[in-house]
């Protein structure tokens, strides 16, 4: 199972899915409105670490968060 | 007082981010890092403090913060400044923080003025655009996500 977390003002609750890459958690995710217009302006992370590749691999025991246009200070 | 600010005293580690919540005590963070470094041989100290103005009827801010990006984040700046013999500190707020209270503050430490005063600049511009915090206005009891102050972190839109 893949963890996947929204962070910030993204107000839904964690997701376990058994997804493999993260071209997958995209059809999963674009397939609810109220997540399509935080996916246009979110950055990805995986385990931690920002990604860029939709051909990221995810493995049993991963976490994706998904992060929201930040504005600290 | 936050567990890393606990650590840093434990084993002084004097470049740690401190996350504290609600607003700042300005004058004695500035007045500690300040007897941390005034012996460390650094010509310029340059602070940064953010302070919550009254505008637009807000009664003050509210953060979010994700400590694990934020911390890779920071230890990145870390190097970075490492790399110009120069050192950085960093304090900001969880949770609400009222008019004219601190959220946030930055300093720079460095042999000469010139590397501190570029640093500061890069610092805190790369920390608006990229640091995993989020802000809200408390207005009327609510908290309302800062939406059209916010930007999006580089490479966003990758799952659209």
């Amino acid at each position: 199972m893949v963890r996947i977390e929204f962070l910030g003002p993204i107000q839904k609750e964690p997701l376990e899915l058994e997804i493999t890459n993260l071209k997958e958690l995209a059809t999963i995710l674009q397939e609810t409105q109220e997540m399509r217009e935080w996916l246009e302006n979110s950055a990805v992370a995986v385990n931690d670490n920002l990604v860029s590749s939709l051909d990221t691999e995810l493995k049993d025991g991963d976490k994706v968060s998904l992060l929201p246009p930040v504005c600290g200070g | 007082m936050g567990i890393k600010y606990l650590y840093s005293l434990l084993y002084a580690v004097d470049d740690m981010l401190e996350l504290y919540d609600g607003s700042l005590d300005v004058p004695s963070i500035l007045e500690r890092w300040y007897k941390e470094e005034e012996k460390s041989n650094y010509g310029a100290y340059i602070p940064f403090i953010g302070t919550i103005r009254d505008e637009d009827d807000i009664d003050g801010l509210s953060f979010d913060v994700y400590e694990p990006i934020l911390e890779s984040w920071y230890n990145a700046w870390v190097q970075k400044a490492k790399e110009k013999g120069a050192i950085i500190k960093m304090a900001h707020s969880r949770g609400d923080v009222m008019l004219h209270e601190s959220s946030y503050i930055a300093a720079v430490f460095s042999p000469k003025r010139r590397v501190a005063l570029e640093f500061i600049d890069e610092f805190v511009e790369d920390f608006k655009a990229s640091a995993p915090i989020w802000k809200y206005d408390l207005k009327d009891g609510k908290r309302i996500y800062a939406k059209d102050r916010s930007t999006a972190i580089k490479g966003s839109g990758l799952l659209s």
